[in-house]
């Protein structure tokens, strides 16, 4: 039974992450993120020096061995790298879609002139 | 493939429009050029103005649209309908004497009578927002399997908006201007229209539901939405 320590925590893990990351999206979350790259690195460069230090983790929250560990770390750190780049992917979205749109818009001008007399566009016979 | 299409001109609008100036059709576009001049003419045979959002189609859409007398607004590249709609909502409130709306679709599955009809409800003050629904009749045909995605899309807009409506992903809609002013689409892709419900809803705004005969040709078959899309339009609503 020792296993659901492990699974408590991953899920919680995910859900916070998910959370956090969908909600505050402010220079804080940016931060965030960034120093946990950092702890990451100083982690991953630990545990070069000292792989068994993955074992302890590992028994420490009652995962058998070590390279499960690893695995489910990876689990958390992709899902977190999938949510951010949703997310930033959908901020960027927003950006050119207002950027397109205004370009649109002033290109076409006020709508009071479609009163001012037969349309004036190019024929279609143009072609492009 | 070179369709003749006769120049609509702006006196044949007025004989045939209402006079008054008041409301906008906005018709979402992208790659209709068979249609499209046909679908501007007829909505010009009863509404005076008509803009078209021409997505970044790589036809002729856009210059057939505009010879057939629509004015329209050109994205620079595929966005998305959501965004075109909005771009048209915004293109209609620069204009300070537009009182209502129209949304539309291009390719030919509307009818202009239903049209008409639902602003007839919003001038007669019945609501602030006319959803149209094939669901009121039986004039609809829609296949089966499409029945069915249609029903549980609104099944679902239904239970996270509030809202009590028999098909929320009909393009044709009338709304006034007061509602207009306070949306912001932001979905760019077909899940906007579950967006536009709960925004609606969010105002509590008045609406009511008006029965409208949506045409299956087998050109807007071949057109239209695939099932497997409705997953990612589910996708987009749950993840936004
Ligand atoms: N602006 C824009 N319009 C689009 C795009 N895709 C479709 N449309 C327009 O949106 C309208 C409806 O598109 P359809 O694909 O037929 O969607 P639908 O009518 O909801 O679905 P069906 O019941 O399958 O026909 C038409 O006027 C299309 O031209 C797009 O990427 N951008
Ligand atoms: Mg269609």
């Amino acid at each position: 039974m020792k296993i659901v320590l492990i699974q408590l925590v991953l899920i919680v893990v995910v859900v916070i992450t998910a959370v956090r990351l969908l909600r505050d999206r402010g220079a804080r979350t940016q931060a965030v993120r960034r120093l946990g790259l950092l702890l990451f690195a100083a982690f991953a460069v630990w545990s070069i020096l000292f792989p068994t230090i993955w074992n302890h983790i590992a028994r420490l929250v009652g995962v058998g061995r070590g390279t499960d560990m690893v695995l489910y770390a990876l689990v958390v750190a992709f899902l977190s790298f999938t949510l951010t780049t949703y997310v930033r992917f959908r901020e960027l979205e927003t950006r050119y879609t207002k950027l397109a749109r205004r370009l649109a818009l002033d290109e076409a001008g006020p709508p009071q002139l479609a009163q001012a007399g037969p349309p004036q566009q190019e024929s279609p016979h143009a072609g492009s | 493939m070179t369709v003749e299409q006769p120049a609509y001109t702006l006196e044949k609008a007025e004989q045939t429009g209402s006079g008054v100036r008041d409301t906008w059709v906005i018709i979402p576009m992208f790659n209709e050029e068979s249609v499209i001049g046909d679908v501007v003419a007829q909505v010009l045979t009863a509404f005076d103005q008509v803009v078209c959002v021409d997505d970044g189609s790589t036809d002729r859409s856009a210059a057939l649209a505009a010879h057939a007398g629509a004015r329209v607004v050109r994205h620079p590249l595929n966005l998305g309908q959501g965004a075109a709609l909005q771009t048209g909502f915004e293109y209609a409130l620069a204009d300070p004497s537009m009182q209502y709306i129209v949304t539309f679709d291009a390719d030919g599955q509307h009818q202009i009578a239903d049209a008409v009809g639902m602003v007839e409800r919003l001038k007669a003050g019945e609501a602030d927002v006319v959803f149209g629904s094939r669901f009121l009749d039986e004039r609809s045909k829609p296949s089966f399997a499409k029945a069915m995605v249609l029903r549980a899309a609104v099944g679902y807009t239904n239970f996270t908006t509030h809202t009590r409506l028999t098909d929320a992903h009909n393009g044709l809609r009338a709304i006034r201007r007061p509602v207009l002013e306070k949306l912001d689409i932001t979905q760019n892709g077909m899940a906007h229209a579950s967006e536009l419900v709960a925004q609606i809803g969010a105002l509590k705004a008045s609406y009511v539901e008006h029965p409208v005969h949506i045409l299956y040709t087998d050109y807007s078959k071949a057109k239209g939405q695939s099932l497997w899309n409705s997953i990612n339009i589910l996708a987009d609503l749950i993840l936004r």
